[in-house]
C-alpha cells in the first residue's frame, strides 16, 4: 500500500456531485453544425487542410498541426465544411477565434482506421506519432499535448507514472463516471504510456468519495492481471488533483517551483487522457468526444454525456433541461473554471464540465483586508496571498515578485476563504499580466535597442573599412605612378574631364521645360487649329 | 485597474463581522468575573466606550464619504472600545474612556486608513496615550470584592466624580498587584514579605481576582482557537516567552523576581495573549512571522514590568512589536511549495 502523504492547505468543498452522477452517460444527439475551433490546446493552432465546400468524414483530420507544441483537429462528424471563419469559443474575455463549421449529414460514415492492437511492437516515438495525429491533448482542462508529456528527453528517467483521477473540484463529475464505465479503457490507456515511458510503477488516483469509480477500477485491473498498476484512494480536499498536490500526496516530492513533474521523475495524465490513448491506438479513432458534466443549479437534469467535439453549449443545455433561471455559464468548475458570455459556443477538447448557475454571483461589498491570513492557511502554494494582494493593488509588481506570485497555481482557495471577500485570485491573475505584458515590451525594446546599436556599430565599421580602402588606395597610387607630374597631369585632365561633363549636363538640364518657343511655322499651325477646334467644342457644349 | 471579474464563483460563508463577534462572545466570561471582582465601573467604561467608538467611527466615515454601515456594523470599532474600556482602572471618570476611545478610533485608526490600514493596536495606542496624558487616573485601582461600591455609587464617580459619604478616593484606591511587587521590591522587601505584608491583594497563584479573571480569557482564546478565529502562534509564542523569562529570573533569585504565575495571572497577559496581540490587522502574517512577533512581545512585557516604568506593559510591547511587523513580514516568509532547501 503506497503511503500517502499530507499536503499543506487547501479546502474541504461542498462537492455537489452526487445530483449528475444519478444516470449513466448517454451519448449527445448529434449536432446539425458542428464548430471546431483550431486551437484547443496549449501552443499553436493548427492548419486546416480542408476548405469551405469539401465533404469530409468523421474521424478525418481537417486541421494540421503547425509546430511541435501543437496538435491537429479531427472532423467530429461527416458532413461539408460551411465554413473556415471567427467564432466565438469558450474563452473567459469571449473572443472569436478561427474556426472550421461542419455542416452534418447525419450519416457519421467513419474514415478508415488503422488499429494496432499490438502495439507493444511499436516503439516509443511510434506511439507518440500516432497520439498526435490523433488530436490528444491532456483533457483534464489544461488541453497540453499529451505526446509531448510522453516524451521525457535524453536524461531525464522516469520513475512513476501517475494517472489523476482525484477531480477535485465541486460539481464535476466526468472524470468520475469514465472511472465507472470505461475503467478497462482506461488501464488500456496507462498500459500504452507506460510501454511509450517504459517505467515501472504506475498509480491511479482517486479521491475516497468515489467509491464505485475506484471499485471499477480494481475490478478491472483483477482482469489484466497488472499488479505493477496501483489504485490509491486519496483524502478528498481541495486542491487534492491539482498536478503538484496530486504528486506530493502520493510520493512525498515536491516538484520544484519553477520546475515540471518531469524534473523528479514523476508524469501524470489524467484519466480521460488515458482513455483517448486506448482508442487512438486499439481503435484508430482520434479525440472527437469526451464526457462533458452538465449541471448546476440552472439544469433540471444534471447529467454526464458523450459530447462530439464541436456541439453548442445550448444544445446540451436544453437536452438537460434549461431551468428559466439559467443565467451564468461556467466552463469547468465553480473554483478553476471561466465564465463564457453565453451559450452560443462549441464544447471544445478542454471542456469538462458545462456549470450553469441560477444565480450570477453578486460581488457583494468588499472590505479592506484585515490581514487575518485564512488565506495562507489554505494556499496550498505555501504562500501569503494577502501580500501579494497588497502588491498587487499597489502595481508592485516586483514585490508580488518577491512573494513568488508565479508559484500562485490559481486555485482559488483564498478568495474562497476570505472574509472581506475579497477576489484575491483576480489580482494575481493581473498581477501575472502585468508582468508578461512588462516582459513582452521589455523583449520587444530589448531587440530594438540592439538593432539600433548594430546599426550603430556597422556604420562605424564602414567607416572603417571605407578610410582603410581609401588609405591602401592612396598607397597603392603613390607606389605605382613613380612620376608625380605625370599622376597630377593625369589627375588634372580627368578633373576637366569630369567638369566638362557637368558642364554640359547641367546645360541640358537648363534648357526651358517650357515647349512654346522656337517653335516650327508648322507647329504654330497646328496649335492655331487646336484650339480653334476647343474653343469650337466650347460653344457647342 | 482593469479586474476581469473571475474564479473562483463560490465564496464561504464567512465575514470579518462574523469574526469580531466570535472575539467579542469569547470575552464574555472573563468580563464577567471582572465585573464580578471589580464592579461595575467595568461595565460603564464599557459602555461609554463603545458609545463613543461608534459615534467616532460615523463621524469620521462620513467625513472621510466612505460607506458608513457596513463598517459600522464589522464589529472593529466595538472591539477596540471593549479591548480599551477592559484595560482601563475600574473606577474612573467618563472622560477617560471616551477620550481613550476617540483617540483610539480617529487618530490610530483613520488616520492611518481605517479598518485594515492601521499600523498599531488601536485599543493600546489610545491607552498609552490615557496613560501618559492621565497618569494618575489611570493608576488608582480599587481593590478587589472589597471596595464596598453599588452601581449607583460607581456610576455618580464616573459621570460626576462623586464618592458617597465617608469614602475618599485616596483610601479607596491602591496598586495592582503587579504595581505593589514592583514598587516595593524596589524599596528592598522581599517577594515573601510584600506578600504577607498585603495578604488580601494576593490569592493563590497570583493576584486575588485577577488569577480568576485571567483564567476566563484563557478559556475565551482556547476557544478562539478552537474554532479557529485566531491561531496558536502568537500567544503560545508570547505567554511562552514570558513564562520562560519569569522562570529563569526567578530561578536565579526567588526573593527579587515574581514567579512564572504572577507573571501568566497576576496582570493582563491572558487578555493581551488572545486578544490584543492577535489583532490580525496589526500583527505578523507569517506563521514564522507570528512566533517571532509573539515572542518578542513576551519579552517585552517581561523587561519593562521588572525593569522599565510600568507595572504592567502589555500596550507599550504590543506597540514595539507592531513597529517591528514590516520587517518580520519581509525576513519571515513561509517556505514555498516546491522551494524547501533552496535560497527563496
Amino acid at each position: 500500500m503506497t503511503r500517502l502523504w499530507k499536503i499543506f492547505g487547501g479546502l474541504k468543498l461542498p462537492d455537489f456531485k452526487t445530483m449528475s452522477m444519478s444516470q449513466a452517460t448517454q451519448a449527445a444527439p448529434l449536432s446539425k453544425i458542428l464548430t471546431l475551433p483550431l486551437k484547443q490546446h496549449i501552443g499553436h493552432a493548427a492548419e486546416p487542410i480542408v476548405k469551405v465546400g469539401d465533404v469530409v468524414l468523421k474521424g478525418q483530420m481537417i486541421a494540421a498541426a503547425k509546430d511541435y507544441v501543437s496538435t491537429p483537429i479531427h472532423a467530429s462528424s461527416s458532413g461539408k465544411i460551411i465554413a473556415i471563419e471567427k467564432r466565438h469559443v469558450p474563452h473567459p474575455s469571449g473572443i472569436t477565434t478561427d474556426c472550421i463549421v461542419i455542416e452534418t449529414d447525419g450519416e457519421e460514415k467513419w474514415v478508415e482506421c488503422v488499429k494496432n492492437t499490438n502495439y507493444r511492437q511499436l516503439d516509443a516515438s511510434a506511439l507518440r506519432n500516432i497520439i498526435r495525429d490523433a488530436g490528444i491533448v491532456g483533457l483534464g482542462g489544461a488541453g497540453f499535448p499529451s505526446f509531448i508529456k510522453l516524451n521525457p528527453g535524453p536524461g531525464n528517467i522516469i520513475s512513476t507514472l501517475i494517472l489523476n483521477g482525484a477531480e477535485c473540484e465541486p460539481y464535476i463529475t466526468c472524470d468520475a463516471m469514465l472511472m465507472q464505465e470505461q475503467s478497462r479503457k482506461i488501464i488500456d490507456g496507462l498500459n500504452i504510456m507506460r510501454h511509450a515511458l517504459q517505467v515501472d510503477r504506475c498509480i491511479i488516483a482517486v479521491e475516497d468519495n468515489k467509491r464505485a469509480a475506484h471499485t471499477m477500477l480494481v475490478n478491472a485491473l483483477q482482469e489484466h492481471e497488472a499488479e505493477y498498476i496501483e489504485v490509491v484512494q486519496i483524502p478528498t480536499l481541495y486542491p487534492a488533483g491539482g498536478e503538484k498536490q496530486l504528486i506530493k500526496t502520493l510520493t512525498g516530492k515536491e516538484v520544484p517551483s519553477h520546475g515540471l513533474p518531469i524534473n523528479i521523475g514523476i508524469i501524470c495524465h489524467n484519466v480521460a487522457t488515458a482513455a483517448a490513448i486506448a482508442s487512438a491506438v486499439l481503435e484508430g479513432k482520434p479525440l472527437i468526444s469526451r464526457y462533458v458534466t452538465i449541471t448546476g443549479e440552472g439544469i433540471e437534469h444534471p447529467c454526464n454525456l458523450d459530447v462530439l467535439i464541436g456541439t453548442p453549449f445550448a444544445e446540451l443545455i436544453d437536452l438537460c433541461g434549461r431551468s428559466n433561471k439559467a443565467e451564468q455559464f461556467i466552463m469547468g468548475g465553480p473554483m478553476m473554471g471561466f465564465e463564457v458570455t453565453g451559450d452560443n459556443i462549441p464544447v471544445i477538447k478542454t471542456s469538462n464540465c458545462i456549470l450553469v448557475q441560477s444565480k450570477k454571483t453578486e460581488s457583494d461589498f468588499v472590505m479592506p483586508c484585515i490581514r487575518c491570513g485564512k488565506c495562507a492557511d489554505v494556499c496550498p502554494a505555501q504562500l501569503l496571498p494577502q501580500q501579494i494582494y497588497w502588491y498587487a493593488r499597489a502595481k508592485s509588481f516586483d514585490k508580488t515578485q518577491d512573494f513568488n506570485l508565479f508559484d500562485c497555481i490559481e486555485c482559488g482557495c483564498c478568495t474562497y476563504v476570505c472574509p472581506s471577500h475579497i477576489p484575491l485570485v483576480q489580482y494575481y491573475r493581473f498581477a501575472k499580466t502585468e508582468i508578461w505584458a512588462q516582459e513582452q515590451e521589455k523583449k520587444s525594446s530589448d531587440i530594438a535597442r540592439q538593432r539600433h546599436e548594430f546599426r550603430l556599430f556597422r556604420m562605424e565599421r564602414k567607416k572603417a573599412e571605407d578610410e582603410e580602402r581609401k588609405k591602401h588606395k592612396r598607397e597603392l597610387l603613390k607606389k605605382v605612378s613613380g612620376d608625380k607630374d605625370n599622376a597630377d597631369d593625369a589627375k588634372k585632365a580627368a578633373i576637366e574631364a569630369a567638369m566638362a561633363r557637368v558642364k554640359a549636363k547641367r546645360e541640358t538640364q537648363s534648357v526651358s521645360p517650357a515647349n512654346t518657343e522656337n517653335l516650327t511655322e508648322k507647329q504654330k499651325q497646328s496649335i492655331a487649329e487646336i484650339e480653334l477646334r476647343r474653343k469650337k467644342a466650347k460653344e457647342e457644349g | 485597474m482593469s479586474i476581469i471579474h473571475s474564479s473562483p464563483y463560490i465564496q464561504k460563508d464567512d465575514k470579518v463581522s462574523r469574526m469580531m463577534l466570535a472575539v467579542i462572545i469569547a470575552l464574555i466570561p472573563g468580563t464577567l468575573v471582572y465585573i464580578h471582582f471589580f464592579g461595575w465601573g467595568v461595565m460603564i467604561n464599557i459602555l461609554v466606550a463603545v458609545i463613543t467608538a461608534l459615534a467616532c467611527e460615523a463621524t469620521i466615515l462620513k467625513i472621510r464619504r466612505r460607506p458608513i454601515k457596513p463598517f459600522i456594523l464589522d464589529g472593529t470599532a466595538v472591539l477596540t472600545a471593549i479591548l480599551l474600556a477592559l484595560a482601563l482602572p475600574t473606577l474612573t471618570p467618563w472622560w477617560l474612556a471616551a477620550s481613550g476611545a476617540a483617540f483610539a478610533i480617529i487618530i490610530a485608526k483613520h488616520l492611518y486608513g481605517g479598518m485594515g490600514y492601521n499600523p498599531f493596536n488601536p485599543a493600546m495606542v489610545g491607552y498609552a496615550m490615557l496613560l501618559i496624558a492621565f497618569p494618575k487616573e489611570m493608576t488608582a485601582w480599587i481593590p478587589a470584592e472589597t471596595h464596598g461600591l453599588n452601581f449607583i455609587n460607581t456610576l455618580n464617580y464616573s459621570l460626576f466624580e462623586i464618592l458617597p459619604a465617608g469614602i475618599s478616593y485616596d483610601a479607596l484606591t491602591m496598586a495592582t498587584p503587579l504595581d505593589s511587587i514592583k514598587t516595593q521590591l524596589s524599596l528592598g522587601y522581599t517577594l515573601n514579605e510584600i506578600q504577607n505584608n498585603n495578604a488580601s491583594l494576593f490569592g493563590k497563584i497570583a493576584g486575588y481576582g485577577w488569577e480568576w479573571i485571567n483564567i476566563l480569557f484563557l478559556i475565551g482564546g482556547l476557544i478562539l482557537i478552537s474554532i479557529k478565529v485566531i491561531r496558536w502562534h502568537i500567544p503560545v509564542a508570547m505567554l511562552g516567552a514570558l513564562a520562560f523569562m519569569a522562570m529563569i529570573f526567578n530561578f536565579l533569585d526567588a526573593g527579587s523576581y515574581a514567579p512564572v504565575s504572577f507573571h501568566l495571572f497576576g496582570g493582563a497577559a491572558m487578555l493581551g495573549a488572545f486578544f490584543i496581540a492577535t489583532d490580525p490587522v496589526t500583527a505578523a502574517a507569517s506563521n514564522k512571522g507570528r512566533l517571532i512577533y509573539g515572542a518578542g512581545i513576551g519579552i517585552l512585557i517581561y523587561i519593562i514590568r521588572t525593569w522599565g516604568g510600568y507595572p504592567d506593559a502589555i500596550a507599550f510591547s504590543v506597540l514595539l512589536m507592531n513597529m517591528a511587523v514590516p520587517m518580520i513580514d519581509y525576513y519571515f516568509k513561509p517556505v514555498v511549495f516546491g522551494a524547501a532547501g533552496k535560497n527563496s
